[in-house]
């Protein structure tokens, strides 16, 4: 089996094109799930009330706006060394999403924050990286989008998305290096603090949101591949 | 089921409108970005009409 098959746009598009319903779908039925479990049937939490469960948007949103930039500084690298045109396609495809969870992580935390810290922000490590993520997703776009050859904005940005991943480990181990009003992990390499439902519920949005991820980048990166090859297709026209 | 009725629910123990409005603002935001990836297909399909 040739691993580089779905390497060209031509042979990406079609693939992409059938995996999405099965990832909409995926996604609709996890979420449902999982709001489900984490709504009705999980019980309330003995210190903070039912204002936890906001949870269950919130470190889903706050995982993949980190996850996503990683994936998104992958591609980037991918781009820039084998020079891979569809490389460059996924990881601008990967910014909106990874933006809209870095937004969603921020405004829930605001909401949950307010209840339990009685402020809606403050200045500390965990929320001022997140608050960078947020700035570097949107710079990456704005790059992306201010430079009309796309060769030149391809390779822009895919520098600016590599060297922005440092922040990614400064906000996971934030909770860890500094002192903060964040609460730490709940979940860490030695296990989870939380009661197996709570989990169970986090765990199952999660892969809710993962698989959501996977649907609209997807079909993002189809709408990228449409708007490329007319732009080529255009320029041929004219080339005789 | 945790809840005793729908009210009980709704108010979650005080915290409604903060959960409520945190569980809107994500699933707003999905669906924003549903309807704007809807669009650009729309446009996409016409433009490729004309051509």
């Amino acid at each position: 089996m040739n691993l580089f098959k779905y390497a060209s746009p031509q042979t990406f598009y079609p693939l992409a094109g059938r995996l999405i319903p099965f990832f909409a779908i995926g996604a609709g039925l996890f979420i449902i799930y999982g709001l489900y479990i984490g709504m009705l049937v999980a019980p309330t939490d003995f210190q903070q009330g039912d204002a936890y469960r906001i949870i269950y948007v919130h470190v889903p949103a706050a995982w993949f706006s980190m996850f996503l930039y990683v994936v998104m500084a992958v591609y980037a690298i991918l781009g820039l060394s084998l020079n891979a045109k569809l490389s460059f396609m996924m990881a601008k495809s990967i910014a909106p999403t990874g933006a809209m969870f870095t937004f969603v992580a921020l405004i829930t935390g605001a909401f949950w924050g307010r209840p339990t810290w009685g402020a809606w922000w403050v200045w500390d490590a965990r929320l001022t990286s997140e608050l960078i993520l947020l700035f570097l997703y949107i710079g990456y776009m704005s790059l992306q989008a201010g430079i009309d050859d796309t060769r030149r904005s391809d390779r822009a940005s895919a520098i600016l998305a590599i060297v922005g991943v440092i922040n990614v480990p400064i906000i996971y181990f934030s909770v860890k290096w500094w002192n903060t009003l964040h609460q730490g992990s709940s979940i860490n390499t030695s296990g989870s603090s939380m009661a197996a439902v709570m989990l169970q519920a986090m765990l199952i949005m999660a892969l809710g949101f993962w698989l959501y991820s996977a649907a609209v980048i997807l079909t993002r990166v189809r709408r990228e591949i449409e708007d490329r090859a007319r732009a080529t297709a255009w320029l041929n026209e004219f080339k005789d | 089921m945790y809840w005793k009725s729908m009210n009980d629910f709704l108010h979650m123990g005080g915290y409604g409108l903060y959960v409520w409005v945190s569980f809107g603002i994500t699933f707003v935001s999905m669906a924003i970005e549903i309807l704007l990836l809807r669009a650009r297909k729309l446009s996409n399909e016409k433009i490729k009409d004309l051509l």
